[in-house]
Formats: C-alpha cells, sequence, structure tokens
C-alpha cells in the first residue's frame, strides 16, 4: 500500500519509489532505500507528513507519500 | 613555507560542517557565488605548521548524484578542482545516513579525512565507537569532534598537515558490489580504457559506477558511443539479474557497507538522538498549534527587527545628516556648485538612503540565523507547506515574502534558503508587491489628504491586500508559464533541535550584512549619482518668474516692518535706528552668503556690521537696542533650545516629554518678560511679525525656484514626455517627475511631489503638501497614485539585489519591467472604470 494510507505511530517497511531515477537516487541518498524500516511520525491526512527512517526525521509531501509503496 | 593545500569540507546538510568551517578559519571568510549558479560558495585561510591551507565550504549534500544544484556543484568541485584533500563531515550521532556520502566520496580516490562531529552527543546517546577499527575498514583517517565547543579542530589541522606531507598515507578501501555488478564494472572501465575517458577527469571505478547508475552528468560526458553502447548492454543485464534499477541495487550496497563497518565497531544503546527534539515537535509541529507557534515567532522576528531597530536606523540618518553638514562647510553658504550638489544630495543622500536599512537587514539575518541554527526553519517550511503549496510555492517562501512587507532588499536575499531554482525565482520575482515600509510614507501622505478619518485603516489595509492577493495571481502565474514543470518534490531533512553558536550566528548576520553594504557601495552609488543628475540638469539660466523682484518686495515689507517697530520701543517715529541696524544684519548675511565660513571678507564683513551696532549703541537710544539685540537672543535662543529638542528627540506632540519641553519653554519665555516688560512683546512682534514673513518669502523664492528647476531638468522633461501615458491613469507630469524619483527610493516620492509642488521638500506629515495635493487631484486619482506605487517599479536596490542574487540582468530586468506593466494596466483598469462610475 502507498506510504500514504499509513497511520501515525506505525512501523512499516520500505517496498518501491515508485518515481523518476534522479529522484529515486535523491531518496536512497536520504535514507528511503528498499528494505529500509520506516516509523511514520505524523500523519495528519492533510498536507506533509514526517517519517522516521535510519534515526533521521523527513518531511514528505503527500504526493512523495503517493509514490511510496510500503508493507 | 611548506607550501599551499586546497582542503574541501563536504558533508550532509545539518552535520554542522558550518561550525566546523567557522572554527578553522575564524573570520577569514570569503562568500562568493560558484560560477554560473546561485549556490554560494564560502572559502577561507588559515596558516598552519607552515602550510597556507585554503579551505572551501561545499554545499551541504546527501550524495553525489546530479540530482540538485549543490550536488553538482560539489561534484563538479572536487573532479575539476582537484583539491588536495577532502574532509568529510559527519554527523556521528546518525553515522549510517551521513556515511553513505562518505562511501562516494571513498570512491573518487582523493585524500579523504573524517570528522565524526558531535561525538559527544552520540556518546551521552550512548554510542560508542571503536576508531581505530572503523578507520581501518573505511580506509580513511577518523577524527572525532565536538565543533561547537571548538574541540577537535587542532587535531584535525595535524592530520591535514601529516596528509600534505606525505607522513601520513592515504590507502583507500573498495566498496564490494558483488560479483554481478564488479563484473559489469570491469567491462566498462575496459571500453573506457580503451575509447577514452571522455571530459570528466576522474577515477574510472567512479565513471564506471555513475554510468551504471545512469547518472546524467557521467553519461553527458562521455564521447565515445562504444562505451555508452556497453553501459546500456550492462545496465540491461542487471535489470534483467536483479529486476530492478542498477543505481537502486548499489545505493543498498553502500548502506550494506556502511552498515557492516558499523556492525563490527559501534556499540549503541540505541537511544534515539530525537528525544527532546521530539518532546518539542509535538507542540511546534501540531496541527492546531502549529501555525499560532508559527506566526507567534514571525512576529517577533518581525517585531525585532523593525523595532529594535528603528533607533540605530536614526542614528544613521542623523550621521549622514552630520556628514552633509560637514562637507557643505567646505563652500561658501550660499554656493550652488555642483560638486557639492553631487556629494551632499547625490551621493550621500542616495547611499545614506540605502544604508539607513543596514540595522534592519542585521537584525532580520539574525533573526533569520538563529531560526535556521536551531532547526526551526525546517519545521516552519512543514507548517506553511500546505497553505504555500496552493499557490505552487515551496512552505519556505513564506518567510521572505513575509519579510518583503519590511523592505525587498533583505526578503530577496532570504530567498537564499530555498534550494529550487523555480521556487526561489518565483519567490523572487513578486516579493515586491508585498508593500513594503519606504511605501507607507506615500500611503501616510495621500490618505489623510483625500479620505475622512474613518477611511484611514481600512484604505491602508485595502492596499495592502490588494499587493498579497497580485503576489499570489503573479506566482500562480508564473508557475505554470515561465516556471513550469513539477515543483521540487518535497522532500527535507527535519535535524534534531540544536541552540545555536554565537559565533556562528554572528557570522551568519554579517556575511549578508557585508554582501548588502557592498552593493550600496557599487551599484546603488553609480545609480544614485545617474538620478541625481537627472534631476538636476539642465540648469537653467533665466527664471520664468523675475525673482528679483518679489525679493525687493519683500525686503520693502521687511524694512516697513521695522519702521513701525519705533512704536512699540517708545521711539520717536522719525528714529532710524532700528532700521539701521536691522538694515546692516540683513545686507551681511546676504554678502556673506558668498564666501566660506573662514574666509576673510566673511570674517571683515561680520565685523564690519559689529562695529556700526556697537556704534548705535553707544548713541543716542543705544541702550534700547542693547536690550532688544539680548531679549531677540534669549528667545531665540531658548525657542531654538525647545526645537532642537524635539527634532532630535523625534518628540510626537501628543507625548508627555512634549508636554515638559513646552513648558520649560514657556517658564523660560515668562522669565524674560519679567526682567524686561517694557520691550518684551515688541521684540515678539518683531521675529513673528516681521522677521518670520520675510525669511517666509525667501524659502518660497527659493521654493519656487528649486520647482522650475526641477521641470526643467531631464526628470522633469521625462515626467511631461510621459504625460500622454500616464493621462490615461489619471496623472499628470508632477506625478511622472516623482516617479523617476521614486525609482530611486520609494519614500523619495514624497520629496519630490513637494518640490514639484513648491513646498519644498516634503514628508509624509507635510500639510502644506496635502493641501495643493486635494486642490490638484480627485480621492479617485490619488487611490491611483497608491495603486500605482504599490505595483510597480521596485527601487533600485531591489533591483540590484534581484540582479546579484539571480546571477543576470535577465531576471531583474524582467522584473522590473514586468511589474511597471501590471501597475500601468490595473491603475488603467481602476482610472476607467472609476471615471466611467463616475468616481473621477
Amino acid at each position: 500500500m502507498p506510504l500514504s494510507m499509513v497511520n501515525t505511530g506505525r512501523r512499516v517497511r520500505l517496498l518501491t519509489v515508485k518515481a523518476g531515477r534522479g529522484l529515486q537516487a535523491r531518496l536512497a541518498a536520504m535514507g528511503l532505500v528498499p528494505g529500509v524500516e520506516l516509523e511514520v511520525i505524523r500523519n495528519s491526512h492533510h498536507g506533509p507528513f514526517i517519517v522516521s527512517v535510519k534515526d533521521t526525521r523527513l518531511v514528505l509531501g503527500r504526493g512523495m507519500a503517493h509514490k511510496i509503496e510500503v508493507e | 613555507m611548506a607550501g599551499k593545500i586546497t582542503v574541501a569540507l563536504a558533508g550532509n546538510p545539518n552535520s554542522g560542517k558550518t561550525t566546523v568551517f567557522n572554527n578553522l578559519t575564524g573570520a577569514r571568510q570569503h562568500v562568493g557565488n560558484y560560477p554560473g549558479v546561485t549556490v554560494e560558495k564560502k572559502t577561507g585561510r588559515r596558516v598552519y605548521a607552515g602550510y597556507d591551507i585554503n579551505f572551501v565550504d561545499l554545499p551541504g549534500t546527501y550524495s553525489l548524484t546530479a540530482y540538485s544544484m549543490e550536488e553538482m556543484v560539489a561534484r563538479h568541485f572536487i573532479i575539476h578542482e582537484k583539491p588536495d584533500i577532502v574532509v568529510d563531515i559527519i554527523d556521528a550521532s546518525n553515522l549510517e545516513r551521513n556515511l553513505y556520502l562518505a562511501t562516494q566520496l571513498m570512491e573518487l580516490r582523493v585524500p579523504l579525512i573524517l570528522v565524526f562531529n558531535m561525538s559527544d552527543i552520540a556518546r551521552a546517546q550512548g554510542t560508542e565507537f571503536e576508531l581505530e577499527q572503523l578507520s581501518e575498514l573505511l580506509g580513511a583517517p577518523i577524527i572525532p569532534m565536538e565543533a561547537q565547543r571548538n574541540k577537535g579542530t587542532l587535531e584535525l589541522l595535524d592530520t591535514i598537515v601529516a596528509l600534505a606531507g606525505g607522513e601520513k598515507k592515504y590507502q583507500p578501501v573498495k566498496v564490494n558490489y558483488g560479483r554481478e555488478i564488479e563484473k559489469e564494472l570491469e567491462n566498462i572501465i575496459a571500453l573506457i580504457e580503451i575509447h577514452g575517458a571522455g571530459r570528466e577527469p576522474c577515477h574510472p571505478r567512479w565513471q564506471a559506477l555513475k554510468l551504471l547508475e545512469a547518472d546524467r552528468q557521467a553519461i553527458e560526458h562521455i564521447d565515445s558511443s562504444e562505451v555508452l553502447d556497453g553501459v546500456r548492454k550492462s545496465i540491461e543485464r542487471l535489470e534483467k539479474i536483479f529486476g530492478d534499477h542498477p543505481e537502486i541495487i548499489i545505493s543498498d550496497k553502500r548502506y550494506g557497507f556502511v552498515s557492516g563497518a558499523c556492525q563490527e565497531t559501534v556499540r549503541s544503546t540505541t537511544q534515539s538522538r530525537y528525544t527532546t527534539s521530539d518532546m518539542v515537535d509535538a507542540v511546534v509541529t501540531n496541527r492546531f498549534l502549529g501555525f499560532p507557534v508559527f506566526l507567534g515567532l514571525m512576529y517577533l522576528v518581525f517585531q525585532l527587527t523593525f523595532t529594535i531597530g528603528e533607533k540605530p536606523m536614526f542614528w544613521i540618518e542623523d550621521l549622514f545628516g552630520w556628514l552633509s553638514a560637514q562637507i557643505s562647510i567646505f563652500w561658501a553658504v550660499g554656493s550652488t556648485s555642483p560638486l557639492k550638489s553631487l556629494l551632499v544630495d547625490g551621493i550621500i543622500g542616495g547611499v545614506g538612503g540605502v544604508i539607513v536599512f543596514l540595522p534592519n537587514i542585521l537584525l532580520l539575518f539574525l533573526a533569520i540565523a538563529l531560526l535556521e541554527d536551531s532547526g526551526y526553519m525546517a519545521r516552519a517550511a512543514f507548517i506553511m507547506d500546505r497553505l504555500m503549496h496552493k499557490i505552487g510555492l515551496h512552505g519556505k517562501s513564506f518567510i521572505p515574502m513575509l519579510i518583503g512587507f519590511g523592505c525587498s532588499v533583505p526578503a530577496i536575499m532570504a530567498t537564499r534558503m530555498l534550494e529550487n531554482r523555480r521556487d526561489r525565482l518565483t519567490t523572487m520575482l513578486v516579493i515586491p508587491l508585498m508593500s513594503c515600509g519606504a511605501r507607507l510614507p506615500i500611503y501616510a501622505l495621500i490618505i489623510p489628504a483625500f479620505f475622512p478619518r474613518a477611511w484611514y485603516g481600512p484604505m491602508l489595509w485595502i492596499i495592502y491586500l490588494i499587493g498579497i492577493i497580485l503576489a499570489i495571481i503573479a506566482a500562480r502565474v508564473l508557475r505554470s508559464t515561465l516556471f513550469k514543470g513539477r515543483s521540487a518534490p518535497f522532500v527535507m531533512e527535519l535535524p534534531p533541535y540544536r541552540v545555536p553558536t554565537f559565533k556562528g550566528t554572528l557570522i551568519h548576520m554579517w556575511e549578508r550584512g557585508w554582501l548588502y553594504l557592498k552593493k550600496a557601495g557599487t551599484v546603488i552609488l553609480g545609480i544614485s549619482i545617474i538620478l541625481w543628475a537627472l534631476t538636476s540638469y539642465p540648469k537653467k539660466d533665466v527664471y520664468d518668474i523675475d525673482y528679483t523682484d518679489i525679493k525687493n518686495q519683500a525686503a520693502a515689507d521687511f524694512y516697513a516692518g521695522v519702521e513701525r517697530l519705533n512704536a512699540d520701543f517708545n521711539l520717536p517715529p522719525e528714529s532710524n535706528l532700528f532700521l539701521k541696524a536691522l538694515g546692516a544684519e540683513m545686507k551681511t548675511v546676504e554678502k556673506q552668503s558668498q564666501y566660506y565660513r573662514h574666509e576673510k571678507e566673511y570674517i571683515a564683513a561680520e565685523r564690519e556690521k559689529d562695529s556700526l551696532i556697537a556704534e548705535l549703541e553707544q548713541g543716542e537710544n543705544g541702550r534700547v537696542l542693547s536690550e532688544f539685540i539680548e531679549v531677540r537672543r534669549d528667545i531665540t535662543e531658548a525657542r531654538r533650545i525647545f526645537n532642537e529638542a524635539v527634532t532630535v528627540g523625534r518628540i510626537k506632540p501628543e507625548s508627555p516629554d512634549y508636554q515638559v519641553l513646552q513648558s520649560n519653554l514657556n517658564i523660560t519665555l515668562a522669565d524674560i518678560e519679567r526682567c524686561y516688560p517694557q520691550i518684551y512683546n515688541g521684540v515678539l512682534t518683531y521675529l513673528d511679525r516681521v522677521k518670520a514673513p520675510y525669511d517666509e518669502a525667501l524659502k518660497s523664492i527659493y521654493q519656487r525656484r528649486q520647482s522650475e528647476d526641477m521641470t526643467n531638468s531631464i526628470a522633469g522633461r521625462i515626467g511631461h514626455g510621459l504625460e500622454p501615458a500616464i493621462r490615461l491613469l489619471g496623472f499628470d507630469w508632477r506625478i511622472g517627475t516623482a516617479l523617476i524619483g521614486a525609482f530611486a527610493a520609494k519614500e523619495v516620492f514624497v520629496a519630490q511631489m513637494g518640490i514639484v509642488f513648491s513646498v519644498g521638500e516634503a514628508d509624509a506629515g507635510s500639510e502644506a503638501l496635502r493641501i495643493k495635493l486635494k486642490k490638484t487631484y480627485t480621492p479617485l486619482v490619488a487611490f491611483c497614485i497608491m495603486l500605482f506605487m504599490l505595483i510597480s517599479t521596485p527601487c533600485l536596490a531591489t533591483v540590484a539585489v534581484v540582479r546579484r542574487e539571480s546571477n543576470s540582468w535577465k531576471w531583474a530586468l524582467f522584473q522590473l519591467g514586468g511589474l511597471t506593466l501590471l501597475a500601468y494596466a490595473i491603475t488603467l483598469l481602476v482610472y476607467q472604470t472609476g471615471r466611467l462610475l463616475g468616481l473621477g
């Protein structure tokens, strides 16, 4: 399911990022690689939201969150 | 000296890189731009152990792909400028993510030093490093550091010198990407060796890796189609094996390498570095509280900037006033020397008008530096993103736009915090629509002249609101035309909160302030001189009105008034005592105006007058004259003290201080009256009924001549020339002329309107000017003036700063032209509609 559907406080594993190659590389550099564990820190169902990955807090735009597949 | 070394500092954003850089170089920094891009380039020098070390602070990056401007700049620098040593600043409390960049630096095969910054925080979180072992695994020396406390700087310098001097050898290790990828890498390296490496002078293994990652920059630099063909095939093979793009596998392997190295050498009791940060964030990024907290902080920033900045602004104004006075001394009192006018009106007036904003700018950048260094800025962007996203802008754009209400210049400089060029340019271009502080005097002059008191507030509010609405529309239009394309996907790190360092914040603030000062010294100086020439030349040889006649008439009135004084002083009607004495004074002033204060003619005239008066004092009724002079001096002095206190202290008539000064003045005057009851009223009659009207007449002649000069000047002619075009907006040539001056700085509009309307240099509170305006224009025209001033032509400081920040004249001129056209179109619409509705 897309990351944008995950509720606050849930831990999930990243499967793929459905985005252009440049963006994929950028996200990878920030720690978002397939297989990594994410925790959703804030998802208010409007606007951007916050995830925790490799002990870093990242803000993702809602559009971005739709493109990230997790399980 | 043993030699020169260039050291590049690389690292993730928020790794404390700038603090390390400040520790290494102190204040010996130079800020510029990388050629062709808006990315800031900071360099600094340090002489250590006989080496002249040049440090380059590369932009903060997460990797070395060609994804963002910053990454390209960092990569280009390392590959093309070939620094002797690269120092990678790593946030030790977030090791794995930070080491990802280090793996790529290792592949570039430049001597690398790893700095484990914030090792104190990491230790406090319960992380233990086996530094020696980790250093061996990563193939680079590791220096633990606490940059905030300036610990570890000397150790780093020692290591740099040891590496540069060859006492220490750099022994890089290879990341193993697994059999399949390694095989393809070998293939590509072989192809490169046969067909040539193209135009990027770097290590073949790095190049091969980047090609496998389908890196745009790497591919562009390859000339040989054989190599590109081979790369394509390799990628296809790998995609078949892994079912994914090779770059994903490669980054996965890099993380694997990093976590492998850490597993053996880093023991962690896994306490998140975010515990306190998360608590703060629970409030600051809260759905309901986040926005009020943000608004509160912005209000504080605004208050800090524009209230604390007010006093130093007055000091600077006073300083420039004093400077003009000092320079004026070099000319005869009544001199019309062009050089004096150039120095005083052109240069000091122009540059002074810009430097006056320096306190605001320093304070503002202090506030921004605090917000940025503490980590709040990222939260602010998070909170504002939803709103700004609707206009097609980035969350961070909100801050520069808010600053724009104070002054466009620091606002445009603040757009540096936006990484994406499209976001940055859009924000920059719409910022002048936020009505800046310099436009306030224009509204303050016009609104009370044309509108009833109840409308003052709403009118001002409407003007500001129009600006905001236009900015939103303009941003949307720009975003969907010129700066089309998806806005940068919103991914941003929220760094843990940190206490900003004093030194870092001050350096941050001063850098921006210095840039602004340099601007004032160069471009603005030049344009000030041009504008001065436009409003001062050509001079008029013959005036339309014979001012000598008017002047003679005023003098005649003065003498008649003096003659009438005899009655007030109980002198015989035929006595010419006052006529002689006061006449001599007047002639002396006239004579002296042609000489310098120190010239002997000036002094001689003074002496001649003094001796004549002394003689008269000895003669018949001499005592009356002596007393008159004494009382006149005392009253004048008392009034001068009062006026000076009011102007210097900028005391408003309704304030209690004013009451105190007023009563002091009254007490002094009453004292004088008690001592000289017979002549006190006579002296007042002279001062207020005879001398004052005469001075007034002279001033009016001066103002009318000034007005004629202005009309005749190039600016005046341009104003006349513009009239057919601006007639449609309800404007006449006078407004046209003032518009030319408003280009120098918006507030000059008011002063120039004062000159063309012959009321002298007016300010926002000038009643005389308001009366003239009210007689000449309708409220509709008045509204159109405000509208036009709101939208049109950003001031020259803005144009200059946009030119600098966008790195091209193109955008500066585009903004100038675009906003002026927009202003014309909207004002035209409003004026013509208003007229049709019968409002004009």
